[in-house]
């Protein structure tokens, strides 16, 4: 019977071999395509068993936060804010990733910044109580709260930053969305919730209108042709212009008509400065048609044209060269319509480059990251993205910003303070035919020692429908978290 | 010996070390490594000419699995897997004081047949309780145990005897059918009718990794016996027929091949094929050096301790240690054929063929399982998965190769041994 028995034994070492060999394939061939499935929950199992770190309001206010749980998944995020922060925190969910400081941050709140203390070594070694670093953010929960307030019901936008530093004081988009239920380990409140938002819908709440969606500027972008204009050389803030009742455009028997039909003065003739002050469209319409690359040039040194430098993603905004042949196009650059199309964040950047004497602040949500022992790993001091206008210019852009607040002509009375110099401007944009103008203000204070810029804008003029002006309905929404910035910083 | 035995303990430390609880872990470090050094010290004194690698490899493998098994659970499975342990290594040496000649044991056949046909019938009858879906247990008090563990074991003695009493008539095919030599019906019925009922009894409860397993041992039994390669064509034909007819007529025979043939189907992948897919994460999480003794996560699937144990070690030992295991086990598996080999009567190589491959096809199956190389049929791995019946049964197996290999080189030797397996007598 012993040739049978090798046999046998042949046999079963061979299958053994075969098991090998499937091991083979199994942990080290294919292993990561196997392991990398989404059934496999292990890397989950992982992260949720670190404490994330919160997610703080400068002024202290816990907007993003772990709490235990008693299932497989340690903790749950909640976002003790509701909607206010959607747009700031994003959410952390297990079927929709992160997104906004939840994903730009991840590896700071779970604790793999890379700075390692004993203690996480113990932590680790242990298996147990991992916990991740804070994030505090420049946002004030007061500020915050004021733009939602002021905004109210309007779908718009606020963006509110210090033109010094870049903080980014207020943030605020409507409407909004709850990220707590994104973040349920309940994968179906998670999904019906994500379906109630409409998620491919450009009108979604999911997306921040602050950030990354783009709006013709209107007139709140004569600011960016004044610049270049003044920049130029070519042009000071008494220059004059032709003052038509409508300015012919080339290649074409069309004219351009200012916003109330009639001439700006009367007088045949307007200076640059009350062409700010008044917001003439045919002074900025002549310069668009002058000096286009100038305009452009001025716009990119503000941010057009590439996403901002931002601790959340952002939409470019854009001003796409005009060819010869469409050349009445340029003229519609000028007062920010046509192809120019601008995020709030970007007007609001636009108001703090001018505030910050010609130099354009990089935007920042964050300013530290702070260990579990209390101790800052990080922080971010203020940098420069662009260059636009000499301090000079940018005193003398001032002015025509504050005359356009403070002049009884002007067109953002709106947005005075007693015993404050505010400068602003305005913008009332077109859109497509047959829908209510988008309404603009971008503004800064105190003019002569700027602490915040603002920019706001409400979509289709909110509730005053056809009648909107930036005047009337986006300088007001400033004014307001103006004036609550003030009571806060005390200028 | 007990230096091999004593590196196996300190896997279980190492595991200890990482609960932070080496002070509850010590008893029963000390417990099984005393058990081992005390086993092996008897052996020599009992059983001197016994193989001596055939213990320490079960060791290595029961120490490698108590440490998995200590991993999942420390506080409920792990002690009482500690315990089975020293129950099974008693077991391991009241079999060798009992059985004193293992050739006896043939004049027991027909009892130990029909005790195993009995045990394997119990679980089925009121007195059995049904765990996971399958009903193989019985309860007594608060342990519940698988007398088919034991049943596998009379039933190997019984063929063993009866095939080595007539594999010669066996052999020899003394009247025609249908054009095809066939065997004596009177030699051959006491053999089908057994296995027949064996077989059915493993069907009606449900237990396709034991149908498997007594199918395959029955049909190398057959050709160690008789040499007859036809026996087992045949066999592989009622094999494939008998598979075709449980895949048309049991859906959770079906679902076993579905989900084997495309185990990462979404549509599967958290129901049916959940268990499967969650071990060959294991492994593929586990890679060639593995995670480290408690830093995975195999406790996420199903039945880790029993049947998926090995892919417990596999992503905590990576390749390494699944290699290792696999080493083990084909080494336990040469080492019992050799002593089957060198057996002096046909009842004992029949016995020690039969017992180490019902070993080594177990092994099989669900190693082959829970790597998806064959559809998935739950058994135990030996000597590894937690379980009181299995562990015990295995040492009673050992037990009985164990007690072969002293009495071959007991007797005066040959003129010449063959050398065949592997390495030489220790």
């Amino acid at each position: 019977m012993q040739p049978q028995i090798r046999r046998v034994g042949i046999g079963l070492v061979v299958a053994f071999l075969a098991v090998f060999l499937q091991l083979n394939y199994v942990q080290i061939w294919a292993a990561e395509r196997i392991a990398d499935n989404n059934a496999n929950v292990r890397s989950l199992l992982q992260e949720y068993a670190i404490k994330r770190g919160d997610i703080i309001t400068v002024d202290g206010e816990p907007v993003a936060v772990s709490e235990p749980t008693t299932g497989r998944l340690k903790y749950r995020r909640t976002y003790p804010g509701g909607e206010l922060y959607a747009h700031v925190t994003g959410f952390y969910s297990i079927l929709y990733g992160t997104s906004r400081i939840e994903a730009s941050y991840d590896d700071q709140l779970l604790g793999e910044s890379g700075v390692i203390t004993m203690q996480d070594i113990q932590d680790r070694f242990l298996g147990s109580g991992l916990k991740g670093d804070d994030v505090r953010l420049t946002i004030h929960s007061q500020l915050q709260e004021t733009a939602r307030e002021a905004l109210g019901s309007n779908r718009g936008a606020v963006v509110a930053l210090d033109p010094q530093t870049g903080d980014v004081r207020a943030m605020w988009s409507n409407p909004s969305y709850d990220p707590t239920p994104l973040a349920s380990h309940d994968g179906g409140v998670a999904r019906e919730y994500r379906k109630s938002l409409d998620p491919n819908s450009i009108d979604s709440p999911l997306v921040s209108r602050s950030t990354s969606r783009s709006y013709p500027p209107g007139s709140t972008f004569k600011i960016v042709t004044a610049s270049a204009a003044l920049q130029s050389g070519e042009y000071q803030p008494q220059s004059r212009f032709p003052d038509p009742q409508a300015l012919d455009l080339p290649l074409t028997d069309d004219t351009l008509t200012n916003f109330s039909n009639t001439a700006c003065t009367g007088t045949g003739e307007i200076d640059l400065f009350t062409a700010v002050t008044v917001s003439c469209d045919t002074t900025f319409a002549i310069l668009g048609l002058d000096i286009p690359e100038e305009i452009q040039a001025s716009a990119e040194e503000f941010g057009f044209n590439s996403p901002i430098p931002f601790d959340v993603s952002t939409e470019a905004s854009q001003i796409p060269p005009v060819p010869d042949d469409e050349e009445p196009l340029r003229a519609f650059a000028g007062i920010g319509q046509g192809n120019v199309a601008a995020t709030p964040l970007q007007m609001a950047l636009v108001a703090a480059g001018v505030a910050n004497g010609g130099e354009v602040p990089r935007p920042r949500l964050v300013k530290e990251v702070i260990s579990p022992s209390g101790e800052i790993v990080d922080s971010f001091p203020p940098e420069t993205i662009g260059s636009p206008l000499s301090s000079a210019n940018a005193d003398a852009l001032t002015e025509m910003m504050v005359s356009a607040v403070s002049d009884p002509s002007g067109t953002g009375g709106a947005a005075q303070i007693p015993d404050v110099a505010v400068a602003g401007k305005t913008g009332t944009a077109q859109t497509v035919e047959g829908t209510n103008p988008h309404t603009w203000f971008i503004c800064f204070a105190p003019a002569d020692d700027p602490r915040l810029a603002v920019a706001v804008i409400v979509e289709n003029g909110g509730t005053f429908g056809s009648e909107a002006t930036g005047g009337a309905v986006a300088a007001p929404i400033a004014k307001a978290v103006l004036d609550a910035d003030r009571a806060l910083q005390g200028w | 010996m007990a230096l091999i035995v004593g590196t196996g303990a300190l896997g279980l430390v190492a595991v200890a070390r990482n609960f932070d609880s080496l002070g509850l872990a010590a008893p029963l470090v000390a417990a099984v490594a005393g058990c081992y050094i005390a086993v092996n010290i008897f052996l020599r004194r009992v059983a001197p000419h016994a193989d001596p690698l055939v213990l320490p490899l079960a060791a290595i493998l029961n120490v490698m699995g108590l440490a998995a098994v200590y991993r999942l659970d420390p506080d409920q499975y792990g002690p009482t897997q500690v315990i089975w342990t020293v129950v099974g290594v008693t077991c391991f040496v009241t079999v060798l004081m009992v059985v004193r000649d293992y050739t006896l044991l043939s004049r027991f056949k027909y009892l130990l047949g029909f005790a195993g046909v009995g045990l394997l019938m119990i679980p089925a009858t009121p007195l059995g309780t049904e765990i996971n879906g399958a009903q193989l247990w019985i309860k007594v008090g608060a342990f519940s145990f698988q007398p088919g563990e034991i049943a596998k074991l009379c039933l190997v003695i019984f063929l063993a005897a009866y095939l080595a009493e007539r594999k010669e008539l066996l052999a020899i095919a003394s009247s025609r059918l249908a054009g095809f030599h066939v065997p004596d019906l009177k030699h051959f019925g006491p053999l089908l009718v057994m296995w027949g009922i064996s077989l059915a009894v493993m069907f009606y409860e449900k237990d396709l990794g034991s149908s498997l397993l007594f199918f395959s041992i029955f049909l190398v039994m057959l050709y160690i016996a008789t040499a007859r390669l036809v026996y087992v064509a045949f066999g592989l034909l009622l094999f494939f027929a008998g598979a075709f007819v449980g895949y048309s007529v049991f859906s959770h025979v079906r679902v076993r091949v579905i989900t084997w043939l495309d185990v990462f189907d979404p549509r599967y992948i958290q129901d049916e094929g959940y268990q499967l897919a969650q071990s060959l994460f294991a492994l593929a999480t586990g890679g060639l050096f593995g995670t480290g003794l408690g830093q995975g996560r195999p406790d996420i699937i199903p039945a880790a301790e029993t049947d998926f144990i090995f892919s417990v070690l596999g992503e905590e030992l990576g390749l390494m240690g699944t290699a290792a295991i696999l080493i083990c086990f084909m080494l336990l598996v040469a080492r019992g054929l050799r002593i089957a080999m060198n057996a002096r009567t046909d009842f004992g190589q029949l016995l020690a063929a039969g017992l180490t491959a019902i070993f080594g096809i177990q092994a099989i199956i669900i190693l082959a399982g829970v790597t998806r190389l064959l559809p998935l049929t739950g058994i135990t791995l030996p000597f590894m998965s937690y379980g009181g019946s299995s562990l015990v049964s295995n040492f009673i197996l050992i037990a009985l190769l164990v007690r072969i290999s002293h009495q071959t080189a007991d007797a005066p030797a040959p003129a010449e041994t063959s050398e065949i397996l592997i390495g030489g007598r220790g």
